[in-house]
C-alpha cells in the first residue's frame, strides 16, 4: 500500500526522463507510468512537471559514457539546459530513474548552485510504502 | 559564432560506410538544413560543432575533419535531434558511426577503462567477486538486525530457479551501497522472488558507448548466459 501522507509539507518533485528509457526506448508509455507512480508516492498536487518533458525531454549530459569521458567542462556546459529546466520548476526533488542522469543532475545541480536534491525514484516509494504486514507507515 | 566549413581537395569513404550501416537505408542525404536539431541539442555551440554541422561535413565528405573531432564524444547520442528531425535523419547513428572509427588507443580513457573493467570483472567498477558478495550480505544482515519490521527481509544471491534476475549499476555498490536497501524492501513487499548474480550483476555497459561492437556484445552475452544458467525468466534491469 502506498500512502503519501509523508509529504505534509508539500515538498515539490519534479521527473527526469532518461532517454534510454523514454525517448529511445519504451517511449512516452513508460513516461506516464512514472509520474502516475510518482503523483501516488508524493502526493499528485506536489508533483511539477519541467518543460519541455517525456520524449521532447532534454538529455541531462550523463549518458552515452560522458561521466567516464573525462570531458568535465563540456559535460557541464551540455547540462546547463537541463539545470535551467529543473530551476524553473522550482522543485525540491528530481526523481531520476537512472544512476548516470541521477550524478550528472547531482553534479550540475551543485556547480550551478541548485537547491535540489536528485533521488533514485525506490528510495522515494519506499518513503510512502505501507507494509501489509505491520499496515504502519515506516 | 560558427565559423563556414572549408572544403579542400579530398577523398570521402566516411558517409558510405555509414549509408551502408545505418538502418533504414543511411537517410543522411534527406536533411533539410532546417537546424530543427541544432536548436534542440545541448551539446550545439560546443566547440564550434552542432549536429547539423556535423551531418553537413559528413555529406560534404571532410572524412578527415569528422573522424577526428572530439565533438562526437560531447554528443550524448541522446537522438532528440532525430525526433525533432521532419525527415528523421538519425545523426546519433551517425555519432556512433564515428566512434567506432576510433581506434581503442584514441577512445576517451575512462569509458574505454569501464569496458575493459566490465570484460574483466562482469562490472564496470571492478568489484571483486567476494566483495560483491560480502557487501550484499553485510547490508541486507545490518537491515534486519537495526530496522524491526525488516527481519525477513532478503538479498539473494545466485539463486537458482527465481523468476526475476536484477542487476543493479556498479556505481551503486561502489559509492552509495546503502541506497540498494529501498529496491530490496520493495521487490521483498510485492513478493517478487528475485536474485542477483555473484558473477555478472552489472546493469550498464559502458562497451555500448565505446564504439567496439566486440566489446558490446561480449558484455550482452555474458549477461544472458547467466539469466540462462540461473533459470530466471526474466530480466530486471535498473539502470
Amino acid at each position: 500500500m502506498i500512502d503519501p501522507s509523508w509529504n505534509k509539507e508539500g515538498i515539490k518533485v519534479t521527473c527526469q526522463d532518461p532517454c534510454n528509457l523514454v525517448r529511445k526506448g519504451l517511449g512516452d508509455g513508460v513516461a506516464d507510468d512514472l509520474r502516475f507512480v510518482i503523483k501516488q508516492v508524493v502526493g499528485e498536487e506536489n508533483f511539477v512537471d519541467m518543460w519541455p518533458n517525456k520524449s521532447n525531454n532534454y538529455c541531462c549530459g550523463g549518458g552515452g559514457g560522458y561521466l567516464q569521458s573525462g570531458f568535465v567542462e563540456k559535460r557541464r556546459a551540455f547540462g546547463r539546459i537541463k539545470f535551467d529546466q529543473i530551476q524553473a520548476t522550482d522543485a525540491d526533488i528530481v526523481v531520476t530513474p537512472c544512476h548516470n542522469c541521477r550524478s550528472q543532475i547531482t553534479d550540475i545541480g551543485q556547480v550551478y548552485g541548485g537547491k535540489y536534491q536528485a533521488v533514485h525514484l525506490w528510495s522515494l516509494i519506499v518513503k510512502a510504502m505501507v507494509r501489509k504486514s505491520t499496515a504502519t507507515p515506516l | 559564432m560558427s565559423q563556414p566549413i572549408v572544403i579542400g581537395k579530398r577523398k570521402s569513404r566516411f558517409k558510405e560506410l555509414a549509408q551502408a550501416a545505418i538502418p533504414g537505408g543511411g537517410n543522411l542525404d534527406l536533411c533539410l538544413t532546417c537546424s530543427s536539431c541544432v536548436n534542440g541539442c545541448p551539446a550545439s555551440g560546443i566547440s564550434d560543432m552542432d549536429p547539423r554541422k556535423f551531418l553537413r561535413m559528413v555529406l560534404l565528405g571532410l572524412d578527415e575533419e569528422v573522424l577526428q573531432t572530439p565533438w562526437i564524444w560531447w554528443c550524448s547520442m541522446c537522438q532528440r535531434c532525430k525526433r525533432a528531425c521532419p525527415m528523421g535523419v538519425d545523426i546519433g547513428a551517425l555519432v556512433f558511426m564515428a566512434r567506432q572509427q576510433w581506434s581503442r588507443e584514441n577512445t576517451p580513457k575512462g569509458i574505454q577503462k569501464s569496458c575493459d573493467l566490465h570484460l574483466e570483472f562482469g562490472n564496470s567498477t571492478g568489484i571483486r567477486r567476494e566483495d560483491w558478495v560480502s557487501l550484499c550480505a553485510d547490508l541486507v544482515e545490518e537491515t534486519r538486525q537495526q530496522e524491526e519490521d525488516w527481519k525477513d527481509l532478503p538479498a539473494p544471491m545466485d539463486k537458482k530457479g527465481a523468476a526475476y534476475y536484477l542487476n543493479q549499476n556498479a556505481k551503486e555498490p561502489t559509492v552509495e551501497p546503502e541506497e540498494m536497501i529501498p529496491l530490496w524492501k520493495i521487490l521483498h513487499e510485492v513478493g517478487i522472488d528475485w536474485t542477483y548474480s555473484s558473477e555478472q550483476w552489472d546493469a550498464v555497459n559502458y562497451c555500448m558507448f565505446s564504439g567496439d561492437d566486440r566489446d558490446w556484445e561480449a558484455v550482452v552475452r555474458r549477461q544472458s548466459e547467466i539469466v540462462d544458467d540461473l533459470g530466471c525468466k526474466t530480466l530486471i534491469n535498473t539502470e
